[in-house]
């Protein structure tokens, strides 16, 4: 039965304040912020100011503010820039047609093995990036483990080449940011609510129709993030077009890394680093307005 | 409301009948692992069915394969005379309010609602209609193009209410769906539901493990317990002439008197407890004297005294704790023979006595408020073997 207790009795339910308690959460993200001021803002604006110097290496750079540099660079370089996103997006694309159900198998299907086959997933990621990659050039060469065997049973033309294309390319950008994609959306797909999917199929919708109007809504937020994280490094990678590549699968990367480590042109490498980072911007931007990231990041908060 | 709710039904039968069900996970099929061990049922058209049992007894897994969700390991569920058995969950006119409610997250209220219309490919025009209808039954029209994150508790049962039922299913299915709200408002959706059942006139089969919310709301109740059904009756019924111990203690508080007959006559059964006391009780059946029994009596039917009252059942104990309830005070007795009983004694002036802690009194009551038990099932047999044993639970 209920029975009256004093719970005003000072000095048990009213805590003394410490003094500097209510600082207490700034000074946690202080060392956040310090790191951030000093290894990104910072690297930033020197970058900035970089890019609108002129000059050369042997004379030294001067500040003129010319931003000529853009238009010069957006000019000469505007095929490797538009190639860049074209295989970010193909990328991004193949990895979430392929993520998406191993994804879905893993948080559906794979019952108390879950953290295996993640595990699994994530194995190949242990060795260093370039070393995976450069494998790929050897399972892809003319003649290596893949397209030998096919040429010597004639499935193949003996001049069918895989390197140096840009299927190459796209494969092994997908091939390595594939976990970034997989692991948003299972992590989505795992938050499902068995019940609501219950509820779908309760409700006369077919196993297909279950998916497509619970199951498919409810991971987008996955999904999106999971596009975020292979899109932008993707379209970025310099790696796989060095490797895997040719002279017509340059990618954007790989002219920035050439300008500002082979030309020694920093306010050119600088001025294309940032044509790019708009671009991105604009891109992420443009994906998120149209599919409504409001709306995704609402379901996501639930 | 009623007018458009129902298609007529195909045969005069009960609208869900289950027989012999079993559902064993295991896979095993031995009957006595599983968790349904053989229930049989039939629910009759538009009415109030709850499954009442305590957490692990069967009940939901019984909902569960009415609605598609699990198939039985053997037996047959038949909707309205058709076999259900291997007709998958969206084929089954038959919906479910989940106890998570289970709404779609990612949709308004009234796409929430609308969802079943919609994979029925119900005309626009018909479905807004209908959608606008339910939402006014629940009273939540003005919150359709809310999220379901918006919405209190109580609302969002509403809003599997409404959308369940606005697909006019032959039988709704209702998981403990009060279970997640607090007393007061668990209380008004009791009533709610009622209410809305009596609109739609469609069949209710409610799951819970409060034993108020079943006799609150029930035209009927089936008591389950270990994956069997022990009784099957109106509320008063279940609660009045529990059929077994278990049905009596889990409805309600109830003294338990076990014993050997002393005496039979005229239909009635003696207990001689010695030093006048004694337990009358109506009995069933072809019962002699010396044959152990099993009865019941309700706390409130006890009436308290400070001396013998000449009644046919008197029991004199010692009290030891009186716990006052408001419209009753509880008295918790140690009887003589050294079982305790409970009693209740209504506060309003009508009560003979009203001892305190430590005096000794007498419990009596009315012979018609015995109840003899059926003998329980053979594991919990054990108990009644004791000369003379009350207790209460």
């Amino acid at each position: 039965m209920e029975r009256a207790v004093r719970t005003d009795l000072p000095g048990l339910t009213r805590r003394r304040r410490r003094p500097g308690e209510a600082l207490g959460p700034y000074l946690m993200i202080l060392p956040g912020w310090l790191w951030l001021a000093a290894f990104f803002v910072t690297p930033v604006i020197v970058m900035v100011s970089l890019s609108l110097q002129t000059g050369n290496f042997i004379d030294g750079f001067r500040q003129t503010f010319h931003f000529g540099t853009y238009a010069d660079m957006v000019r000469t370089y505007h095929v490797q820039l538009v190639r860049s996103l074209v295989y970010g997006v193909a990328a991004t694309v193949a990895c979430a047609a392929v993520g998406y159900p191993v994804a879905y198998w893993i948080a559906f299907r794979a019952g108390r093995h879950k953290s295996v086959f993640l595990f699994l997933m994530l194995l190949p990621f242990f060795v260093s990036f370039v070393i995976r990659t450069q494998s790929w050039n050897v399972v892809l060469a003319d003649h290596g483990v893949l397209l030998g065997p096919l040429k010597d049973i004639g499935l193949l033309p003996a001049d069918f080449h895989l390197l140096a294309t840009p299927y190459a390319v796209i494969g092994g950008l997908t091939y390595n940011f594939l976990p970034f994609m997989v692991l948003p959306v299972y992590v989505a797909l795992e938050r499902v609510d068995p019940k609501v999917i219950e509820a779908s199929t309760d409700l006369y919708a077919s196993r297909a129709g279950t998916f497509l109007r619970v199951v498919l809504p409810l991971s987008l937020p996955g999904v999106f993030a999971g596009v975020l994280l292979t899109f932008v490094p993707a379209c970025a990678d310099y790696v796989n077009a060095g490797i895997l590549g040719g002279p017509s699968t340059t990618m954007i990367g790989n002219i920035i890394q050439t300008e500002y480590f082979t030309n020694l042109d920093y306010p050119g490498a600088s001025a294309l680093s940032f044509v790019l980072m708009g671009a991105l911007l604009l891109a992420v931007f443009t994906y998120a307005r149209t599919l409504g990231t409001d709306e995704v990041l609402e379901a996501a908060a639930r | 409301m009623a007018t458009d709710t129902l298609p007529p039904p195909t045969s005069a039968g009960p609208a869900i009948s289950l027989v012999d069900v079993v559902k064993d996970f295991g896979g095993a099929g031995a009957r006595d692992a599983a968790v349904v061990r053989g229930v049989s049922l039939a629910i009759g058209e538009g009415e109030f069915f709850s499954l009442l049992g305590p957490s692990g007894c069967g009940k939901t897994t019984t909902l569960r394969m009415i609605a598609g969700f699990e198939e039985p390991t053997s037996g047959q569920i038949l909707l309205h005379g058709r076999d259900m058995v291997g007709v998958p969950a969206n084929r089954r006119d038959i919906n479910m309010v989940f106890q998570s409610y289970a709404l779609f997250p990612h949709l308004s209220v009234a796409d929430n609602v609308a969802f079943g219309l919609r994979r029925k490919r119900v005309p626009k025009e018909e479905l807004r209609d209908r959608v606008e209808k339910i939402l006014r039954t629940v009273e939540l029209a003005d919150k359709a193009d809310r999220r379901p994150r918006q919405l209190s508790g109580g609302q969002q049962q509403r809003v599997a209410l409404a959308r369940a039922l606005v697909n006019r299913p032959r039988a709704l299915l209702l998981d403990e769906p009060l279970g997640a709200l607090d007393l007061k408002l668990r209380q008004t959706m009791q009533l709610e539901l009622k209410r809305i059942q009596r609109e739609v006139g469609i069949t209710f089969v409610y799951v819970t493990h409060d034993q108020a919310e079943a006799l609150t709301m029930s035209d009927r109740i089936a008591v389950m317990n270990q994956g069997l059904v022990e009784q099957v009756g109106p509320p008063q019924e279940v609660y009045e002439r529990p059929a077994t111990a278990f049905v009596a203690g889990f409805i309600g508080t109830s003294n338990l008197i076990g014993g050997p007959l002393t005496s039979v006559a005229a239909g009635t059964g003696v207990l001689d407890l010695g030093g006048g006391q004694r337990v009358t009780v109506p009995l069933r059946g072809s019962l002699a004297a010396g044959e152990a029994v099993e009865l019941t009596v309700r706390p409130e039917k006890i009436t308290l005294t400070t001396g013998p009252a000449d009644s046919a059942s008197q029991v004199r104990g010692t009290v030891r704790e009186v716990v006052y309830l408001g419209t009753s005070t509880s008295y918790t007795v140690d009887t003589s023979t050294g079982a305790e009983m409970t009693v209740f004694q209504p506060n309003d002036g009508t009560a003979c006595a009203s001892p305190s802690r430590g005096d000794t009194v007498w419990l009596s009551w009315a012979t018609d408020h015995s109840y003899l038990l059926n003998p329980a099932p053979a594991p919990a047999a054990t108990a009644v073997a004791d000369p003379v044993s009350l207790t209460s639970r």
